[in-house]
């Protein structure tokens, strides 16, 4: 286990070492659903919640693996019981709650092919946290990866109204606002500690 | 999906330029942003990646029809991350700092949608021969794509070529390059140059069918 201090790990998680804009997880959920504010924002909640779950299963995970001497099975099993422990939950909210089912709705299962998410699973294990250094980096993880989102929705719906060349239409615009945006982020550098 | 009369041939070629992977699909664009700062790196990354999208491609192809369509995807992901699990341990064995330069984004070729999407798309879909040609092109395209991004990024930001020094001594390195940042403008760089050529190559064949028409009319 080590040392860090728990708001240290969510202000790296967070802000300095964002997990879209500076490590590039998640790019392709970053790109395709943030034109409006409205659904980035509940993407974030639901990548937020489903980094929260998966981040204790892999936690679970790696302890038995290492228990039974079996690391090569690392990525297969952390695969397959992030996929399917993501589908559990989505049934599990449409029993509970429809009305949190119908907010999250088409975005949980997309989300379990979210690099971001894995991502996360194998970071907390390389780095070698504790259970509750593992929730506090998934939550910094989550909330970065939401701020970056709705950052991003808001320039792209002020970019609706506003007229740029033919060529920088679509995907390559969105990707020179991102860099636009890390820079930014390259600004939180060294607040971590 | 290809039409029969395609030969095996056109499947490879379509992932080159045509249906490029990252700069006209842009899949798999984490990798490609991650690893791409210097040109080692990128390809190192590109081939790993095609070898695990060929291998994967003949194994789902050659299963197509034991896989339940229920379970498919989930089928798809273990035999994909079977492969990454072999590449990963290859890399650590072949050369250590390459390894420790790509870290865990060789693990996370297994969410790249890029081989999910072929394998989902194309392998499941088509015959062995032709899923290999499928998974060569694409894995090719995709090496390709992700090598012009990090020559870009290395000669730009550290003024070398795989190591090896390009400029006078007095050349100012793009610092902004390496960093994050420097991968989110070179790829916006390249794909405002694959938009480009579309369009000029769009507005030529207007023009030419423009020319047709009114030849015909006179």
């Amino acid at each position: 286990m080590t040392e860090e201090s728990l708001w240290s790990i969510f202000i790296n998680a967070s802000l300095v070492n964002n997990f879209v804009l500076a490590y590039f997880l998640g790019i392709c959920p970053f790109l395709g659903v943030s034109s409006k504010l409205d659904t980035a924002t509940r993407m974030g909640g639901a990548v937020m919640f489903v980094m929260l779950v998966s981040s204790v299963c892999a936690f679970g995970i790696q302890a038995l693996l290492v228990a039974i001497h079996a690391p090569y099975l690392k990525l297969i099993s952390f695969i397959a019981v992030i996929a399917s422990t993501v589908q559990l939950v989505e049934m599990f909210i449409k029993k509970v709650s429809p009305a949190l089912f119908r907010t999250l709705g088409i975005f949980l299962p997309l989300i379990t092919t979210n690099c971001a998410i894995l991502g996360l699973a194998l970071f907390q294990t390389n780095k070698g946290y504790g259970f509750v250094q593992s929730i506090v980096y998934a939550l910094g993880a989550g909330a970065g990866f939401t701020l970056a989102l709705v950052l991003m929705a808001g320039l792209r719906e002020k970019l609706e109204l506003a007229e740029v060349p033919d060529v920088t239409k679509g995907a390559a615009m969105a990707v020179m606002l991102a860099g636009l945006l890390s820079v930014t982020f390259m600004g939180f550098g060294g607040l971590g500690g | 999906m290809a039409t029969p009369t395609k030969s095996s041939t056109d499947e490879f070629i379509k992932g080159l330029w045509k249906d490029n992977p990252v700069f006209v699909q842009v899949l798999g664009m984490c990798p490609v942003l991650a690893v791409s700062n210097t040109a080692m790196n990128a390809l190192a990354m590109g081939l790993a990646t095609a070898f695990v999208l060929v291998m994967s491609n003949i194994v789902v192809s050659s299963l197509r029809s034991f896989i339940p369509k229920q379970v498919r995807i989930a089928t798809y992901i273990l035999i994909i991350a079977t492969f990454v699990t072999v590449v990963d341990y290859v890399i650590q064995a072949i050369s250590l700092d390459l390894y420790k330069a790509l870290g865990a984004f060789i693990s996370l070729i297994v969410v790249n949608c890029l081989i999910l999407g072929r394998a989902e798309a194309f392998a499941s879909k088509n015959t062995v021969a032709r899923s290999v040609m499928d998974g060569l092109g694409m894995g090719v395209g995709f090496a390709f794509a992700l090598f012009c991004l990090g020559a870009v990024r290395e000669i730009l930001g550290n003024g070398t070529l795989f190591e090896a020094a390009l400029f006078h001594d007095s050349f100012q390195n793009w610092v902004v390059m390496i960093l994050p940042s420097g991968g989110f403008f070179s790829l916006a760089a390249w794909l405002l140059l694959f938009n480009w050529l579309e369009q000029r190559k769009a507005k030529k064949d207007e023009k030419a069918t423009l020319a047709l028409s009114e030849e015909a009319a006179q």
